[in-house]
């Protein structure tokens, strides 16, 4: 598959989405709302759930499957309260010692008038900030499309994985075409260039790992693809639970402290 | 104390350099027809260069031009106390973006920076300071791996020495040409950011036109105490791409600093002449052990 198809696999409505990886891998979901300020977001699902007997906080942007659904997400394009509540969930996380798991779903943080009356760009870099430093273990991961400082939002995490046909990227290769070439119609073009496919981004350390999936992409076989996630949450996140906090944190710092090319 | 004593301005930026035409480009960037004259981004006036200020005011309105980052450093740090961190960091071209090298190679002959922050220690008001200034005239003063490390080095430093920070933003956002690794330098920053604030150090950031995107979206919000310039641009998403977005023209005000004071996510608007007296009153109220009295 060349890079513009995995963005194509990566997009698919029938791609299948946070809401259902999460009630698939977990016991017991319940699902919470609100940022406690100023509304619920549902492009970001979150609450508590059991994985394996252990209490963990998830959350998730979601994206639907059909324009109904769809449009009542915001296509998983969250407004501020959608990193807000987000948050909330994680520091309840931090105060009851849960490990934290998000899935990321989405072409990035919603653009209008009240994203930015509401301080789009402050929610998000108070989700940096604090994840950053979050007292609790925390696994990031990625099962469509990870679009810029939206998706990274989510993921300052402990470990970050990917699922095979995702991407992740700083802007879509159409924004990124028409930015750079001024042509959104050469979006082909710039997927080969920006290193955006999951192979792309084990190589630069973006993702710690690749989680396979069905052939032809997760929506041909959710189950599997689902079962692959849990598989790999099995193998790991025990060994997350056990490590020492402090030396977690510093591992996490160091982890996103060595992102950078450059000489001197 | 000196804390009010006028400064003189030794500047460097003495002439009106033709602006990068980069497409994060503002539409309020002044445009130069000739060397001689240029054109106000408040009132739109042609003025002749040689009659605007080193701190780069309208002499007819009052509206500001862009600063360049030394000019800004030469401004607010005590004189003869800047040193400055790093200034020999050069971008390599993670992406093998197609002619980024030559790109950045004359942006540098253009400008005179290596690249769009200037980090460093001074004295502001006699207390000394981690200072950073981004420059918009390089790239736009998009932060890919350089400015990232600069201010992730800038912070850390001032961690381990128990330093206030001051930045002062100037930016369009993440630098496209490094793709994924642009997008985490958010993260580097802000982690950095975090350690310094969970050391109980204050963190001033001082957000000029224009300030969007990834830097709004990480250090640029993060400071303690957000200060801004009157009539900067300060956003997360681009002008255009909301409009297209809504299919509706949005107002003039809409992501200015004086929008984002209303919306409470600037602390105080301070006009550019007065922003050295008023973060050295900060400082001075701040710092209890670092006074000069
Ligand atoms: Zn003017």
């Amino acid at each position: 598959m060349s890079a513009f198809d995995i963005v194509k696999t990566a997009r698919k409505t029938s791609r299948p989405s946070a809401l259902e990886y999460i009630n698939f891998i977990f016991d017991d979901f319940i699902e919470f709302h609100g940022d406690r300020s100023f509304r619920d977001v549902k492009g970001v699902v979150g609450g508590m759930a059991l994985f394996e007997g252990i209490p963990c906080t998830v959350s998730g942007r979601h994206k639907g499957h059909t324009i109904e659904e769809n449009i009542e997400r915001n296509f998983g394009a969250p407004h501020p309260e959608g990193y807000r509540k987000a948050l909330r969930l994680m520091r309840q996380a931090e105060k009851f010692k849960r490990p934290v798991i998000t899935f990321i779903n989405t072409a990035g943080a919603f653009c209008g008038i009240g994203a930015e009356e509401r301080g789009q760009g402050e929610a998000i870099a108070r989700n940096l900030f604090e994840m950053s430093t979050l007292k609790s273990p925390s696994v990031s991961i990625i099962i469509g499309e990870g679009g810029s400082g939206g998706a990274l939002a989510l993921a300052v995490s402990d470990k970050v994985w990917i699922l095979k046909n995702s991407i992740y990227s700083i802007l879509s290769p159409e924004g990124f075409a028409s930015i750079l070439w001024k042509d959104s119609s050469k979006s082909a073009e710039a997927a080969e260039i920006m290193k955006i496919t999951a192979e792309d981004l084990l190589e630069l350390g973006v993702v710690d790992d690749i989680i396979d999936e069905a052939d032809g992409g997760a929506h041909n076989d959710f189950e599997y693809t689902a079962g692959m996630i849990k598989e790999k949450l099995l193998k790991e996140i025990f060994e997350l639970k056990k490590e020492n906090i402090e030396e977690l944190l510093k591992k996490r710092y160091n982890r996103f402290r060595g992102f950078g090319e450059f000489s001197e | 104390m000196n804390l009010f004593k006028k400064k003189k301005y030794v500047s460097v930026a003495e002439t009106v350099e033709a602006q990068d035409k980069n497409v994060f480009a503002n539409t309020n960037q002044p445009s130069v027809p000739d060397g001689m004259w240029v054109k106000c981004p408040n009132c739109g006036k042609m003025i002749y260069k040689k009659e605007i200020p080193k701190l780069r005011i309208c002499p007819d309105c009052g509206g500001y031009f862009r600063l360049k980052a030394r000019c800004r450093i030469d401004f607010i740090a005590d004189e003869e106390t800047f040193v400055e961190f790093n200034s020999d960091m050069l971008s390599k071209n993670p992406l093998n973006y197609p002619d980024y090298e030559e790109k950045i190679k004359k942006m540098r002959e253009k400008t005179g920076i290596n690249e769009a922050v200037i980090a460093g220690k001074c004295k502001i008001g006699g207390i000394e300071a981690v200072l950073c200034a981004m420059d918009s005239g390089f790239i736009m003063g998009s932060m890919g791996s350089v400015v990232g490390e600069k201010i992730t080095r800038a912070f850390e430093y001032a961690t381990e020495n128990e330093l206030p920070v001051v930045i002062f933003t100037a930016s369009g956002g993440a630098r496209m040409q490094e793709g994924i690794i642009s997008l985490m330098q958010m993260a580097k920053v802000s982690a950095a950011a975090a350690r310094h604030a969970e050391k109980g150090l204050l963190y001033i950031s001082v957000l000029t036109d224009p300030t969007t995107g990834g830097v709004t979206a990480s250090f640029g919000m993060l400071g303690d105490i957000i200060l801004s310039e009157p009539k900067a641009l300060i956003g997360f998403a681009g002008r255009r791409v909301i409009e297209q977005t809504i299919k509706q023209k949005l107002p003039d005000e809409f992501q200015t600093a004086e929008f984002l004071l209303e919306h409470g996510f600037v602390d105080k608007i301070v006009e550019r002449e007065n922003l050295k007296e008023v973060i050295s009153k900060i400082l001075y109220i701040h710092c209890e052990k670092g006074r000069e009295d």
